[in-house]
């Protein structure tokens, strides 16, 4: 069984754990350094970008994951996750871990009354998919080797980059486990 | 784009928001400098105020909602959601909240009450969280659509004996649950006065269905950790930050001391050298008619 690392610092962690158990992996939870690299997979969940950036400098964390990404080990990274895994931010002063090659835009749809939930169409997915955006960013700039797989209202809400996988949206928060699956399959 | 498949304000995007400040610090403020402190300390949202619960407690008469000017300012100097707090019942002052953007709306206590009853939440886009010091009456919260729980505990005193007597209260309605049949439910809910279903809920889930903060009398981060070991969800801090002698390292500290609850040498780290927590009042001082949790019910 695949062992899945799902980074507890803030955020919904325990729903990103039970979608990786409901989607056939274990999941371990982790708050401090060393557990990473035992892991051959990585949930990096949603939350405050602005906090769980800063632990995940202080932890130690966030150099493990570094490592980890470039030695293709799969990561989903979602909503608070794809700030923090993205190159580089529009605003405020998050230090991303620059694992995708991407520019993202945060809070990018406006205050919570504007979050929406939506059908949206993924790449390689053969039905809908409805996608839960809260306070969700938006990827502004796609690098190279960056495959967009889903946009809403002209704007770029899914990417993917070799075993890394980024979306604006919460698969956690919904019973369809397609993009957990994901994570399991790859690598 | 499919304009019909898409939806605002679902219970789903609004407990959902609640979700995401799981872990987390939510921080009172008065002014966008305050606001600025908190998000560099850590904080996950921030709470706009007039003025902090002991300050309110001080100057006595009516509590309203605050200058939407000020929360305004607040919304525009930080990148973390913004919460405002409106009075139990007072669903004029929530539609106000709404239009300027707030991103979580606290039902409170801590205000004056401007009606027996609560707001009916459901009618809103934007989240609320609210008070509660049982089970029965959390469960009354989210029936009327409350996105999020909190205990009351007693705002404004730095005194975290009711948070704690509040919490306790509620994970232990929840775990008497644990074996009822559906008729013991049935009448737990009638004793509580709370919805059938949710009940059901809860003793399935041996949970809240929602996200349950701890709130009302956090002053240190010993207090945060406590909270947190309890079951909490995350804390809201009031006073305990703007009222204490350094607000920057007590926040930080408090922030760390959330993350790390259960790390003794982490406490003890972030502990030190913080200088004077907030003075307090212990709460069996407090006169008959100055406890805030009596309000609402």
């Amino acid at each position: 069984m695949r062992r899945i690392g799902v980074i507890a610092l803030q955020g919904d962690v325990s729903e990103h754990i039970s979608a990786v158990e409901a989607a056939g992996g274990q999941a371990v939870a982790v708050r401090r350094a060393g557990v990473i690299p035992t892991c051959s997979g990585i949930v990096m969940p949603g939350g405050e970008s602005t906090t769980i950036g800063r632990q995940l400098e202080r932890t130690g964390i966030a150099a493990e994951i570094k490592q980890a990404a470039a030695n293709d080990v799969p990561v989903l990274a979602t909503c608070a996750g794809l700030v923090l895994a993205a190159k580089e931010i529009d605003a405020g002063d998050v230090r991303p871990l620059g694992l995708i090659d991407i520019s993202v835009g945060r809070n990018a749809f406006g205050p919570q009354r504007e979050s929406f939930e939506a059908e949206i169409d993924v790449a390689g997915f053969d039905r809908p998919y409805r996608a839960v955006f809260i306070r969700a960013p938006v990827v502004l700039r796609c690098g190279e080797g960056v495959q967009e797989i889903a946009r809403f209202g002209g704007r770029t809400v899914a990417v993917r980059q070799r075993n890394l996988i980024g979306l604006a949206f919460h698969p956690e928060l919904t019973e369809d486990l397609r993009f957990h699956r994901m994570l399991l399959e790859m690598g | 784009m499919e304009l019909e498949n898409l939806r605002f304000g679902t219970e789903l995007l609004k407990r959902g928001f609640a979700k995401m400040q799981k872990g987390g610090v939510i921080m009172d403020v008065t002014t966008p400098e305050q606001a600025m402190i908190a998000e560099e300390a850590g904080a996950v949202a921030v709470m706009a105020l007039h003025a902090v619960p002991a300050d309110i407690r001080r100057m006595g008469g009516v509590a309203r909602m605050a200058d939407p000017k000020v929360i305004e300012e607040i919304i525009d100097a930080v990148t973390i959601p913004v919460m405002a707090k409106v009075r139990i019942g007072h669903f004029v002052e929530a539609q106000i909240l709404e239009a300027i953007g707030v991103d979580m709306i606290d039902e409170s206590e801590v205000l004056t009450p401007a009606d027996e009853f609560h707001i009916d939440k459901t009618k809103f886009k934007v989240p609320f969280v609210c008070g509660a010091r049982n089970l029965g009456e959390a469960l009354r919260r989210i029936k009327e659509g409350a996105a999020m729980i909190r205990t009351k505990g007693e705002a404004g005193t730095g005194d975290v004996s009711q948070a704690v007597r509040h919490m306790k209260m509620i994970m232990g309605d929840i775990r008497k649950l644990k074996g009822m049949n559906s008729e013991e439910l049935t009448k737990f809910a009638r004793e509580i006065e709370a919805d059938p279903e949710l009940v059901a809920e809860c003793a399935r889930l041996q949970r809240l269905p929602v996200v349950n903060f701890a709130a009302g009398g956090i002053a240190t981060p010993a207090d945060a950790a406590l909270m947190m070991q309890l079951g909490a969800d995350g804390v809201f801090v009031g006073s305990g930050i703007f009222k204490s002698e350094n607000p920057e390292a007590m926040a930080a500290a408090i922030v760390e001391a959330v993350h790390h609850y259960d790390e003794p040498e982490v406490l003890a780290r972030v502990s030190r050298g913080l200088g004077r927590p907030m003075k307090g009042i212990d709460v069996t001082t407090l006169q008959e008619g100055e406890a805030l949790q009596a309000r609402g019910w």
